[in-house]
């Protein structure tokens, strides 16, 4: 493992991604995504009394899916990395309890799942750890309680309003493996433009993406026709042409291989998400989901995953302060 | 290229607003005219009838706030507020239904808090303001009557 | 039904018009500015005040009946037309007894209704 240009780190044994799980809520089993989840819920409850337990059960379970998936006993599974939108990772915390793996429990807004897979990569790379579980979630409705509206208020969502993705997605990641391998990663800085609107978040995210792009393809050497696919984790809509067309103003066309997470999820005509989805499931359902599918069916074989997350919280925005953005890297080749 | 939108956050401000979708404002504005045109006309009705059975105004404008405020507590409940808000905008919101439903939303949302703190202390998040802001305004209009004792504008 | 004889229907189009004519000025406001439904709830009540205590609003009563009730400047106005009937009455106290005596129906059942819906019903997310 070295540090490579300003920010990027290459790993000399890549950490394998040995398994993923997903399981995601009722409207993103209607999405055009659905049928590479590993469990689609019929009912945001998920037979719970409130969302923020629902929220819990979802990352418990799909810890549990992707350490039965992995097969491995649960002894070898050394550190867990999780985290989530709720004030103090209490999704995180509260879900995984009982599951008697050290655990670290990280923030860094919808960025989070990137976060982990950074820092369990560099713990596996480190010797310091063979297996990492990589877990988090974000839930609509416990989502916009605190952030936003109750769900019963009638009221009108902006065009440049995302959708806040309900679910969870894990990875694990080991030292041995066939991957996907995780060959470098690029930690982003936290950029801030000034956007206050909190309902148009890819705006504020856009810069960060941007700036973790270009600075991976400075470290690396790479250009963007390096990667199959570049994806970011949920700039929607909006954030994704401002992002290709930021990129190309510095001379980087990433206009034919990129997408982003919360675009791929949702079907905008016909589920009226208006600008898409978001939330720290958003980049860890596409990638648990479709992306690690489509590694494993070989149909990608290096992707860079570029999570993004908006530093905001409810207090802060009534205050008028801005919305710092970020946003991590991560390259995964087979 | 000369300037770039992140030269400053104001020109970002710019680009953004230049990218981000406008809301159909006419089709909303349309929507929002017919659903509160109709919630006005109903409580015409209700206050009409209620004059028709020998009530002064000020009681029959009462009945028909409480009237239209029970229709939104109840369509709130039954998850179908939302809908029409979504829908008709301003249309559901500026009439005394939209106040109803910024007490009522918050009470059902905060039901997992506990029935005092949750329900009873949460119920004014949204509508509270209103309230404050109301009363408090009331109370200065009285006062400078008191004080003028005239309404300061009289028209005619 | 001899009540539907009596209506006066030219009334009812005027609430009709005023009422979604006062919506349209909070859907402007929705879509051309980024204020939350709580503020243009505060915006319209407190313009509802102060146009009743200045005594405008009352010709807009007269003219369109629950078309100026019905929103929230009618609420407005509400209070302001009890605070200052309050002041008729019973002079400085009046002031404060006053708007919420006039205004009193509307609270009382928010407030009533609000609890007893939360005791029923649960929240959903919208589906679509």
């Amino acid at each position: 493992m070295n540090r490579i240009g300003n920010q990027t780190i290459k790993f000399n044994n890549p950490p394998t991604i040995l398994e993923t799980a997903s399981i995601v809520g009722p409207k993103e089993s209607n999405g055009p995504l659905a049928k590479y989840f590993d469990k689609c819920l019929e009912d945001e409850f998920w037979g719970e009394n409130s969302w923020e337990k629902a929220e819990s059960k979802m990352i418990k379970e799909a810890s549990n899916l992707v350490i039965s998936k992995s097969n491995l006993p649960i002894d070898d599974i050394n550190f867990c990395l999780a985290g989530d939108l709720l004030n103090q990772c209490i999704s995180s915390s509260f879900g995984l309890r009982e599951i008697n793996i050290p655990f670290f429990g990280i923030f860094g807004a919808c960025s989070t799942f990137a976060e982990s897979l950074c820092l369990g990569s560099i713990l596996v790379e480190s010797n310091a750890a063979n297996n990492v579980l990589c877990s988090v979630s974000s839930h609509f409705c416990s989502a916009e309680k605190q952030f936003r509206f109750p769900l019963e208020l009638g009221n009108q969502r902006p065009q440049s309003a995302q959708w806040t993705v309900t679910g969870s997605g894990c990875a694990i990641l080991s030292k041995t493996g066939q991957g996907p391998y995780i060959t470098h990663i690029t930690p982003g800085k936290i950029i801030d433009m000034g956007i206050k609107d909190s309902n148009n978040m890819g705006a504020a995210m856009a810069p960060a993406a941007l700036d973790t792009l270009i600075t991976h393809f400075k470290d690396t050497g790479r250009n963007p026709s390096y990667y199959d696919g570049i994806f970011t984790g949920d700039l929607g809509y909006v954030g994704k042409e401002i992002l290709k067309e930021l990129a190309l103003s510095k001379g980087y066309n990433i206009n034919s291989n990129y997408n982003d997470c919360g675009v791929l999820i949702f079907d905008k005509d016909s589920q009226d998400t208006h600008s898409g989805g978001s939330g720290c499931a958003c980049a860890a359902t596409v990638f648990s989901g479709y992306l690690f599918n489509q590694l494993k069916e070989k149909k990608y074989k290096k992707i860079l995953l570029i999570a993004t997350g908006a530093l905001t919280n409810s207090t802060t925005a009534q205050q008028g302060e801005s919305i710092p953005g970020i946003a991590h890297a991560v390259s995964i080749e087979i | 290229m000369n300037s770039s939108p992140l030269d400053t956050k104001q020109d970002y401000e710019n680009y953004v607003n230049s990218k981000s979708p406008n809301s159909p404002i006419l089709k909303n504005c349309f929507n929002a005219f017919w659903v509160g045109g109709l919630i006005c006309t109903i409580g015409q009705l209700i206050s009409s009838y209620c004059q028709y059975r020998g009530l002064d105004q000020n009681m029959s404008n009462t009945i028909v706030s409480i009237i239209l405020i029970f229709i939104t507590a109840f369509l709130t409940s039954i998850n179908l507020f939302n809908k029409i808000g979504k829908f008709a905008g301003a249309g559901s919101l500026v009439p005394i239904t939209g106040f109803a439903n910024s007490i009522v939303s918050p009470a059902m949302e905060y039901k997992s808090e506990g029935y005092v703190m949750g329900v009873g202390g949460k119920m004014f998040t949204v509508a509270g303001p209103v309230l404050v802001f109301g009363i408090s305004a009331s109370i200065l209009v009285g006062i400078l009557y008191l004080i003028f004792n005239t309404q300061s504008i009289i028209i005619m | 039904m001899e009540f539907f004889q009596t209506l006066d229907y030219m009334m009812l189009l005027k609430a009709f018009v005023v009422g979604g004519l006062i919506c349209i000025v909070g859907q402007i406001l929705i879509d051309k500015t980024k204020l939350t439904s709580a503020r243009i709830l505060v915006i319209f009540v407190t313009t509802g005040v102060i146009l009743g205590g200045l005594g405008i609003y009352k010709y807009l009563v007269d003219f369109a009946g629950s078309g100026a009730t019905v929103p929230l400047t009618g609420f407005g106005n509400a209070l302001a037309k009890g605070a200052i009937e309050g002041v008729k009455q019973y002079g400085f106290i009046g002031a404060f007894t006053g708007g919420i005596t006039a205004a009193a129906g509307g609270i009382a059942a928010a407030v009533f209704f609000g609890y007893i819906a939360a005791l029923i019903a649960k929240p959903k997310m919208k589906k679509q």
